[in-house]
């Protein structure tokens, strides 16, 4: 037996071949992908919104169609085979938990089992083992998902993945909406069950701290759909291949101590709101690009970018946010609002949690850099 | 009939409590039950031609502007202009009359669904998609339930107009309640005329009770608890949940 073994196998768990993606008339949401993501292991896409991680990810399951390019399963290309049984062979998390809120927690966990012709009794006891597995407690079986908190609700979605035991798990953001601590609970948490189940993870980030955490392989996106690197995450900490990684990766290099820097001094811009009531009024117009969706009291529910305000009637038709930067907050959350925005722009509250404003991801790196400065060479020693 | 007063109130109460008006093949009971079969025909038949309209256009988003602009047509038709037109263009009896209920009640019916079906969260439907629900499976087990609430509404109302425009159908032959408020008028009978009208309103209120009842059965408990439970939540599951059964000492 050779230690090369698992990382050399003959067969790559999925292999993208030449993959491009372009939504209508637009530029490509992926160009050219080709990579192969290794068995049993959790490999991490990472890069700026709007980069084509997400579309990268879904072309796996097919719930994206690729413009040309194939990706093979196992050697097998999933193109041939039929869409829902494919699905049903990889466990989906998403960034906001997409449960059912109609059937009880349990049920959720054992949709695909039941769908895969389980019964019922059975399908129940191994969803109720499951919730175990991802630290909650059994009596919250018989909630509805309305009744969770957000990491709760995170942790059934995981659950849920992996209720009919497939061999991949296809992971979008899922941690994105949490907060902070939450989501560093999650993140360990994902790593003690993989140690368990060596399950092939891929697993989309905005957040390079999150992918070198997690990941056994870390591809870096760049704008356009461009895969700028793609190796272990020391290698691509090491040696960045060009500008755009190092300027990603050196981000990172901050970004441990942005958890203490305050972001008092990030400028809050004014931005354009719509409240709730008014969606479903044709004449209540927008003007910028992207404006804050939110309800009576103000706190922000999600956007409405210009060119969609037709087809968006409620609240659920919104283009869900990112995470929110209370005022005084560290430049961290500040980032992080800005960088898991749709559009760009990070939404600030107010300790009431209602929206006073936005905050650009550019003026947030200026002030990093100066805080990085400040900080001197001392600290330049101890890095890396 | 002869009334002890010339007072309207008093001549309803009078014609509406004499033992005649209750029995036999022309009384109350066997008038309502008419109008109720009536109105039993005429939701059979806009539903048969509504839901699946609308489940089709909610789940796909397909032809929505059609239906959106073939409802508002609907909806401005004259019920009664409509019987008679029926009744000119094919041929005699209630036939006619039906149609022209069935083109009531299909508007509500129909944005109803189409509202429903709609009004689901799409994360949860792309969710459903992405772990491998087929389309049929999204539709009546993700879309339906969810949407259930505004769907149901949709009937209702329907059921709502139709109970109180199926008197139409005495113009064509005596049966339903309409016949009261023909035969009122005709034979200037003030007492039938504002009976059989009140009998039509109670009758519309308790058709309306029961289906607020089916609705409140039909619909998820999930759906009404959309609240998270009082107080700050625990965000680790375990822990919160063994503090609760500790009785929430931690
Ligand atoms: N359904 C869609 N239709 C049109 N354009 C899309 C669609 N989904 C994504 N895009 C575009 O494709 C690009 C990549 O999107 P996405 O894969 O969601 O990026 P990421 O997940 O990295 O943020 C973006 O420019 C986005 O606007
Ligand atoms: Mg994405």
């Amino acid at each position: 037996m050779t230690s090369l073994e698992q990382s050399s196998g003959p067969l790559p768990m999925i292999r993208f071949n030449g993959i491009t993606k372009t939504y209508d008339g637009g530029r490509p949401a992926v160009d050219d992908l080709s990579m192969d993501i290794d068995r049993g292991r959790i490999t991490v896409f990472v890069g700026p919104s709007g980069c084509g991680k997400t579309t990268s990810l879904r072309m796996i399951n097919r719930m994206v169609e690729p413009t040309s390019g194939t990706i093979l399963l196992d050697g097998q290309d999933v193109a041939l085979q039929k869409a829902a049984e494919l699905r049903r062979s990889m466990g989906y998390v998403m960034q906001s938990s997409g449960l059912m809120p109609h059937r009880s927690v349990i049920d959720n966990i054992a949709t695909v089992p039941r769908l895969n012709g389980v019964p019922r009794a059975e399908a129940r006891a191994r969803a109720t083992e499951l919730l175990d597995v991802v630290g909650l407690a059994s009596e919250l079986g018989r909630r509805y998902p309305g009744q969770l908190s957000g990491g709760q609700q995170q942790r059934v979605g995981v659950a849920r993945a992996l209720a009919a035991d497939p061999p991949v798990l296809l992971m979008d953001e899922p941690f994105s909406a949490v907060d902070p601590v939450v989501r560093a609970e999650l993140q360990e948490e994902l790593l003690r069950l993989q140690r368990d189940l060596a399950k092939t993870i891929v697993f989309v980030t905005h957040d390079i701290d999150e992918a070198t955490i997690l990941g056994d392989k870390v591809a870096v996106f760049a704008v356009g759909g461009r895969l700028a690197q793609f190796a272990a995450p020391e290698e691509i900490l090491r040696a960045p291949v060009d500008d755009f990684v190092a300027g990603f990766v050196g981000r990172d290099r901050g970004f441990r101590h942005l958890s203490f820097q305050q972001g008092d001094h990030v400028t809050v811009h004014p931005i354009e709101t719509i409240e709730v009531d008014q969606l479903a009024d044709p004449t209540v117009s927008v003007r910028s690009a992207w404006t804050l969706l939110v309800d009576a009291d103000g706190r922000p529910h999600g956007w409405v970018p210009q060119a969609t305000r037709g087809s968006i009637a409620t609240q659920a038709d919104a283009v869900p946010g990112g995470s929110l930067y209370t005022r005084g907050d560290t430049l961290r959350r500040a980032l992080d609002a800005a960088l898991s925005s749709p559009s760009g722009l990070g939404v600030a509250v107010d300790d009431d949690g209602r929206a006073i404003g936005v905050v650009r991801a550019a003026e947030v790196f200026e002030l990093i850099e100066r805080a990085r400065l400040d900080r001197g060479r001392a600290d330049h020693n101890t890095a890396v | 009939m002869d009334y002890s007063s010339s007072n309207l109130f008093v001549q309803m109460g009078e014609w509406l409590s004499d033992p005649v008006n209750w029995s036999g093949s022309r009384g109350i009971p066997m008038r309502v039950l008419e109008h109720l079969g009536y109105v039993g025909l005429t939701m059979l038949i806009a539903c048969a031609i509504a839901i699946p309209l609308g489940l089709f256009v909610g789940h796909t988003g397909r032809g929505r502007v059609l239906i959106v602009s073939g409802i508002g047509i609907l909806r401005a038709l004259p019920t009664l202009g409509m019987v008679f037109l029926f009744a000119l263009l094919f041929y005699r009896g209630v036939l006619p009359s039906v149609w022209a209920l069935v083109l009531l009640a299909v508007p509500p019916v129909l944005s109803g669904v189409y509202a429903g079906i709609s009004s689901v969260n799409r994360t949860v439907v792309d969710a459903a998609r992405s772990m491998g629900l087929t389309e049929r499976q999204i539709l009546f087990r993700v879309e339906v339930p969810n949407g259930l609430q505004v769907m149901i509404g949709g009937v209702r109302a329907g059921i709502l107009q139709v109970v109180a425009t199926a008197t139409v159908v005495a113009y064509a032959k005596a049966d339903g309640l309409g016949v009261f408020l023909v035969e009122g008028t005709q034979i200037n009978d003030n007492g039938r005329l504002f009976g059989g009208a009140v009998i039509i309103a109670v009758l519309a209120i308790a058709v309306d009770g029961l289906m607020a009842l089916i609705q409140k059965f039909a619909i998820s408990p999930g759906l009404r608890a959309q609240q998270p439970p009082a107080g700050p939540l625990k965000e680790s599951g375990r822990q919160e949940a063994v503090a609760s059964a500790q009785g929430g000492t931690t």
